[in-house]
């Protein structure tokens, strides 16, 4: 069964006569993991609040749930969770009753023991009775989803949900992700981590309003054809510095006391790398694959502003 | 968006709505303090006079007489800047009606015979009844209306009745107060108060409602859940029903425990005219947060309200004294409507059918604001 859950196209976009998505296109089978990446500003937010109706698209259509996106939205609205960016519940109001005040609107049964079962999932039994605006940021983060998921959705739409989120919850939360996914639950999650990005099944990468790239996660590396080699040793400065200036990379990426340097041009990157070697011969090369951290990197810093 | 979508509603989603205010209302100690204490305050220093010089206050005249003298009191009357005539009235019901009405602040009445007994030097009466519901506007009758008659009368003390223009006037003015005989201002005041205070905080309360959360973000949730726009409506200003009702009832006891002003009227008529008044202005105040963007948009707006509100309601100038544009925007606010309702069941003994000409409109305001108020919210974030 490959029903299509979300399937917009043409949205557009503008703020004060910018296009801030332009021309988006995106389809997500029943059960996809999609990752949506893109740097600040690319139009994420405003892209995942024409899909849940918040935002009225200038031009446009689609389905989400096979339900028209600019006609039926208090539709979609019952059957989506949607985890705003930025913390979005109440404040002055306790962990419990913000979780009660979704569950309400939602006009949920056994509502009681829903949200005591959402605490508990949450580790927060002993502390329901805190004010919201007192938690931590990354409890926050996890409440919003909590509150998110109470209504049992079909489609979560998760705007940057583990930022400021410790390891070891966001570890937990993918699991669950992946959990519902199984169930047959879509989600569309934007984030800015790669280790999250590589656990999606697809991914989609949008700059400057524009969709540039739309792929099963796997097919990607192959897709942008980047080429890397790992520089090792100490010191590294002047080996870095060496690359910045080098025809042929066109990435350099520091990770402690390695460098990643990538580029499109492979018999080009390697002449780089070796002149590199020759005059700092304590370093070590060895041609590794570009992860996604420098694929993502590499696409941020603007170098693919006119890709397709 | 058509309007039967608008009027789709869950009583479970509103009391979500409902329940959450109430716990923000209680958590937010200061506003709350800040309700409740308001009305103290304001009764306390605005409980005295505001004095005004009242111009073109509505009068009847009734003309048992229809002679050259009487009819020159009748043009000098006309012409005279301190009343308006509205109606020259051929009986003594007719006349008291208008008074009891409203239509007319004063009811100057010309005895039968009253040229004959003149003539005579028997010094025959000019009777003028005023409506001292409004004390302002009824303390300078009997100065007024005595340089009135004397203007009128001067010319037609010549010739053979020359001796009536010596010694005192060969007629006397008396005045009687209606409603409230003592002319005590505070009668007056008092419960316009109860308008003014309920007009302030009503509005400017519910004004923030929307743009609170705008502005801290939380409408970006509410927005994402199906919640319709006539429950956030109701959920949201239901809870300020009860700020509002215990307002009225601080009024009313301070009303008569420190002012000792008498409730003569139906307190039926008053409870049901108190509760259209109190929605109106809730609805007021939501149209407001609505509109307005920031907190502090919501704020100006509201006092853009209030000042009309004290200005031209009543409470500030006698209404009718106020030219027409003016009478028009007054008119238009509900507290013009509370205020004439208030006066005449506190002080004038009204009841229900007295105070039906002011009921509707205040109920047509209400209407008004709270379509326009579901017209206007925002469903998405644009
Ligand atoms: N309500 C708004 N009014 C005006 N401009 C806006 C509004 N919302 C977003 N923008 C602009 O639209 C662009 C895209 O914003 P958006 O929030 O969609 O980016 P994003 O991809 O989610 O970024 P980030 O990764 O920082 O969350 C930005 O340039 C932003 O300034
Ligand atoms: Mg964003």
């Amino acid at each position: 069964m490959s029903e299509t859950v979300i399937d917009v196209r043409g949205l557009t976009k503008s703020f004060g006569g910018r296009k801030v998505v332009d021309n988006f296109d995106l389809k997500v089978p029943r059960g996809a993991i999609y990752g949506f990446l893109g740097p600040n500003g690319s139009g994420k937010t405003t892209t995942i609040r024409m899909v849940c109706g918040l935002l009225k698209p200038e031009s446009g259509a689609g389905e989400v749930l096979g339900l028209d996106v600019l006609k039926e939205s208090l539709k979609i609205k019952e059957r989506v969770g949607y985890m705003t960016q930025k913390f979005s519940l109440y404040e002055d109001l306790s962990i419990r009753e913000n979780l009660e005040f979704i569950a309400r609107l939602y006009g949920l049964d056994r509502r009681v023991e829903r949200v005591d079962r959402a605490l508990e999932d949450l580790g927060l039994s002993e502390r329901q009775a805190q004010l919201a605006g007192k938690l931590s940021g990354g409890w926050k983060q996890r409440l919003a989803l909590a509150a998110c998921m109470i209504h049992e959705p079909e489609l979560l739409l998760l705007d940057e949900p583990t930022a400021g989120v410790d390891p070891k919850a966001r570890r937990d939360f993918w699991d669950a992700i992946r959990r519902y996914s199984a169930q047959g639950v879509t989600t569309l999650v934007s984030t800015h981590y790669m280790d999250e990005a590589v656990q999606c099944d697809s991914i989609a990468y949008i700059a400057y309003g524009k969709k540039l790239i739309d792929s099963p996660t796997a097919e990607i590396p192959k897709q942008i054809g980047l080429h890397g080699w790992r520089v090792a040793g100490r010191p590294l400065q002047q080996a870095q510095e060496m690359l910045e200036q080098s025809p042929g990379v066109d990435l350099v990426a520091r990770f402690g006391a390695e460098i990643h340097a990538c580029g499109k041009d492979a018999a080009a990157l390697e002449r780089a790398v070796r002149a590199v070697k020759q005059a700092q011969p304590h370093v070590a090369i060895e041609p590794i694959e570009a992860g996604f951290e420098e694929i993502f990197i590499y696409l941020m810093s603007g170098a693919m502003d006119n890709f397709q | 968006m058509n309007l039967p979508n608008l009027l789709d509603l869950s009583w479970a989603r509103v009391f979500a709505v409902f329940l959450k205010e109430l716990v923000q209302m209680r958590r937010d100690r200061p506003t709350f303090a800040i309700m409740i204490m308001m009305p103290v305050m304001q009764l306390v220093l605005f409980g005295y006079a505001i004095n005004t010089d009242p111009r073109y206050l509505p009068a009847v005249v009734e003309m048992r007489e229809d002679g050259p003298m009487t009819r020159a009191f009748l043009a000098s009357l006309r012409a005279s800047t301190f009343v308006d005539i509205v109606a020259v009235a051929r009986t003594a019901d007719e006349g008291e009606a208008m008074l009891r009405s409203g239509e007319a602040n004063f009811l100057i009445s010309i005895p039968e015979g009253f040229e004959r007994r003149l003539v005579r030097g028997e010094r025959p009466q000019i009777l003028i009844a005023a409506d001292a519901s409004d004390p302002v506007a009824a303390g300078g009758a009997l100065g007024a209306i005595e340089r009135v008659a004397q203007s009128a009368f001067a010319p037609e003390f010549e010739g053979s009745l020359s001796y009536l223009a010596q010694g005192p006037p060969p007629y006397e003015i008396v005045v009687h107060r209606r409603y409230n005989p003592a002319g005590v201002t505070a009668f007056n005041i008092v419960p316009a108060l109860l308008g003014v205070i309920l007009t302030m905080t009503m509005v400017m309360i519910t004004s923030i409602a929307l743009t609170r959360e705008t502005e801290r973000g939380t409408m970006e949730n509410l927005l994402a859940t199906p919640v319709r726009p006539l429950e956030v409506m109701i959920g949201k200003t239901t809870p300020y029903v009860f700020v509002g009702a215990i307002q009225v009832a601080i009024v009313l006891i301070v009303a008569t425990l420190l002012f000792r002003i008498p409730f003569t009227g139906s307190f039926l008529a008053f409870l049901i005219a108190v509760t259209l008044f109190i929605l109106a202005n809730l609805m007021l105040g939501y149209l407001i947060s609505t509109v307005a963007r920031t907190q502090m948009q919501a704020m100006q707006m509201t006092f853009f309200i209030f000042l009309p509100s004290i200005l031209l309601s009543g409470f500030m100038f006698p209404f009718a004294a106020m030219p027409a544009w003016a009478q028009a925007i007054g008119e238009a606010l509900p507290i013009t409507h509370f205020l004439r309702i208030v006066r005449e069941v506190v002080l004038k003994e009204a009841g229900l059918a007295d105070i039906a000409g002011d009921l509707w409109p205040l109920a047509l305001i209400l209407v008004v604001l709270a379509t326009l108020a579901l017209l206007r919210f925002r469903r998405t974030l644009d």
